[in-house]
């Protein structure tokens, strides 16, 4: 039987044929990476997120699993903007929808680098600003509201497409930080980025991260995303994004419910292979005819009650 | 789990100058081919092609190259290591006659290979490719299982003198192989591709991190992931990845020509 369920959806002015998004970081700092994602049936692509200059990352080891989930410090590893826009114009023709995520440490970074993605011809930009392990960029600029109002609103006046702000659920304040970027202009809210966590190794008594503090992503971490989202959700009027821990249709339809129009998946790749955006979209199909769903739309903020 | 479990080095042995090798206890199965990801503490966490494997015990050969290598150099007998993997996909080793093509330390990458084809009845050639004789590693231990070695050096200081891919490339001429493995430079590797019609498998190198195909490091043509999708790539996928003997990419994802 087709499905009757129809999961297309809108991240305000941008439609998505589905709502399953690669999260930044994930496969995505190359062309011939992103395509087959897109193959792997992606809605949108966000790319890897990219700076003003190379940055080589920390050394290895940059990423292990644990029991629940993958713990990463990359630290931000980029060809740097200049170099990036040859893999983005590779993906000119491409009918799904690319998003260039950048970090920076101010305004003015942010405003070139995303005025730099425009040009290569993304989608919309999705403004990196709760990178949890990089020193200088990341929760040190995203966990003050006041910048991430002046950020967001300088990217704004500057680029005439969309722009959405990925927040941390390390600030402790994530609705404030939501609100500020709403009052910045920000045409959505990505949350949440991975969470702040670290892995000793017991024979060696040592972290074994060599950045020591890395980002938690993966199953664990779906209860706190979605307490983010759902909270955002009370205080703003923007769509959400939401990412974190999602490996399911129904991971993704608990999102939905706390208030996220779309979602990313950034570790659930590992659990379930590259074509999970393929699983994912016909569990949310298959769950939405069985619940009687026709749209997206009628799912988005249910349980807000 | 993917995380490096701790172990300590059983044996350290000197192949020849710049290049020894390192084996652990580790009774998992791991096929020719695939890799592990040995952390060195405090320094690094770099990928090593699998080149012993024995019941319980396996090992690693390298080159002295750059910082890791040569912290991982200076371990001694006892000194612990962490270890994840085996990692990607191994060689498939299938065919009665096998030509395995060798430059540098990818011998080491091909010598369980070639232990794995002469176990189960097939026969094989090794051609052993060096800048120069003094470079030459894993002769005596490729002699002992029966294969026909063929040598060949940069400066003909040993054997027949020129490029290990020169030398295939007479070999193939003259014999007829069921299929050609090859581990080396990647310009060499791309050369002998490009002049051979029979089944081909190469195993490739490139900077990687997560090696569980997250991170996207070490993809190559349209998202194969060397580390998942490869190591080992056959010739009809190599001919459409245009990467493949032109460029790879550093740790910021840099596009570096060879
Ligand atoms: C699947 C695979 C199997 C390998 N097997 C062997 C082997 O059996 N024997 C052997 O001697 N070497 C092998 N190598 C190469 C080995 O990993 C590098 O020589 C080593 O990482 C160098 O580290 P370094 O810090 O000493 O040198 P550096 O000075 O840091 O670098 C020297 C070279 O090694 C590369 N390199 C550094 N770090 C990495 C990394 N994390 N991943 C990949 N390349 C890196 C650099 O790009 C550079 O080209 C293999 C590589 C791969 C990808
Ligand atoms: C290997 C890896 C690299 C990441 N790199 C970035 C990045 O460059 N920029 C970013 O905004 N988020 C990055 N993230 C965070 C993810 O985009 C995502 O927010 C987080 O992992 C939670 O989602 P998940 O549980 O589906 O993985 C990275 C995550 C991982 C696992
Ligand atoms: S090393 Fe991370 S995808 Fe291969």
């Amino acid at each position: 039987m087709l499905p009757l369920a129809d999961i297309s959806t809108n991240i305000g002015s941008l439609p998505l044929k589905n709502p399953t998004m690669l999260a930044s970081g994930i496969m995505d700092e190359d062309a011939g990476s992103m395509k087959r994602i897109i193959k792997c049936g992606a809605g949108a692509i966000v790319t890897k997120s990219i700076g003003l200059q190379p940055r080589e990352g920390y050394p290895n080891p940059t990423l292990i699993e644990l029991e629940y989930g993958i713990l990463n410090a990359m630290g931000l590893p980029n060809p740097g903007i200049d170099e990036f826009g040859e893999e983005i114009l590779q993906l000119k023709k491409s009918k799904t929808p690319i998003i260039g995520s950048i970090y920076g440490a101010n305004a003015k970074e942010f405003i070139e680098l995303g005025q730099k993605m425009e040009d290569y011809g993304v989608s919309a930009i999705e403004l990196n600003l709760s990178c949890p392990h990089a020193k200088r960029y990341g929760l040190e600029v995203g966990s003050d509201p006041k910048l991430i109002q002046i950020i967001t609103s300088s990217v704004k006046v500057n680029v005439k497409i969309p722009v959405f702000v990925k927040l941390s659920p390390n600030a402790t304040n994530i609705s404030e930080i939501a609100k500020a970027a709403e009052s910045g202009n920000a045409d959505a809210i990505v949350a949440i980025n991975s969470v702040k966590a670290m892995k000793i190794d017991l024979d060696l008594k040592r972290p074994i991260l060599s950045n020591k503090i890395g980002g938690y992503s993966g199953r664990a971490i779906k209860p706190i995303g979605v307490r983010c989202v759902y909270e955002i959700a009370e205080h703003v009027d923007i769509p959400i994004i939401g990412v974190g821990g999602i490996l399911s249709g129904e991971d993704a339809i608990e999102y939905m419910m706390a208030g996220a129009s779309a979602i990313q998946i950034g570790a659930g790749v590992y659990y379930r292979e590259l074509d999970i955006f393929k699983k994912i979209k016909k569990e949310i199909e298959q769950w939405m005819d069985k619940h009687s769903y026709k749209k997206i739309s009628d799912i988005v903020g249910v349980a807000h009650l | 789990m993917n995380i490096p479990k701790i172990t300590k080095i059983l044996e350290v042995k000197n192949e020849v100058k710049d290049i020894k090798t390192i084996t652990f206890n580790h009774p998992e199965g791991v096929d020719p081919g695939q890799f592990f990801m040995i952390w060195i503490p405090g320094v690094d966490e770099i990928p090593m092609s699998v080149s012993y494997i024995d019941k319980d015990v396996k090992g690693i050969t390298f080159r002295k190259v750059g910082d890791a290598t040569s912290a991982l150099y200076k371990l001694k007998k006892e000194d612990r290591i962490g270890i994840r993997g085996p990692y990607g996909n191994g060689f498939e080793l299938q065919g009665n006659h096998i030509l395995f093509v060798g430059g540098g330390t990818g011998v080491a990458t091909l010598a369980p290979a070639v232990e794995y084809v002469v176990k189960n009845k097939s026969s094989a050639t090794v051609i052993i490719g060096a800048k120069t004789k003094n470079e030459l590693f894993f002769e005596d231990r490729l002699e002992k299982c029966g294969v026909t070695i063929l040598i060949s050096t940069d400066d003909g200081s040993k054997g027949f003198k020129g490029s290990a891919t020169d030398l295939a490339q007479d070999i193939l001429k003259k014999e007829n192989f069921d299929s050609v493995l090859t581990c080396g430079p990647e310009v060499m590797m791309k050369i002998l591709l490009d002049s051979t019609t029979i089944p081909f498998q190469a195993s490739l190198e490139r900077y990687m991190k997560c090696a569980i195909g997250l991170c996207g490091q070490c993809c190559i043509g349209e998202g194969l992931r060397v580390c998942i999708d490869g190591p080992i790539f056959d010739g009809k996928t190599l001919k459409n990845i245009q990467d493949f003997g032109v460029y790879r990419r550093d740790s910021a994802g840099r596009k570096v020509r060879f």
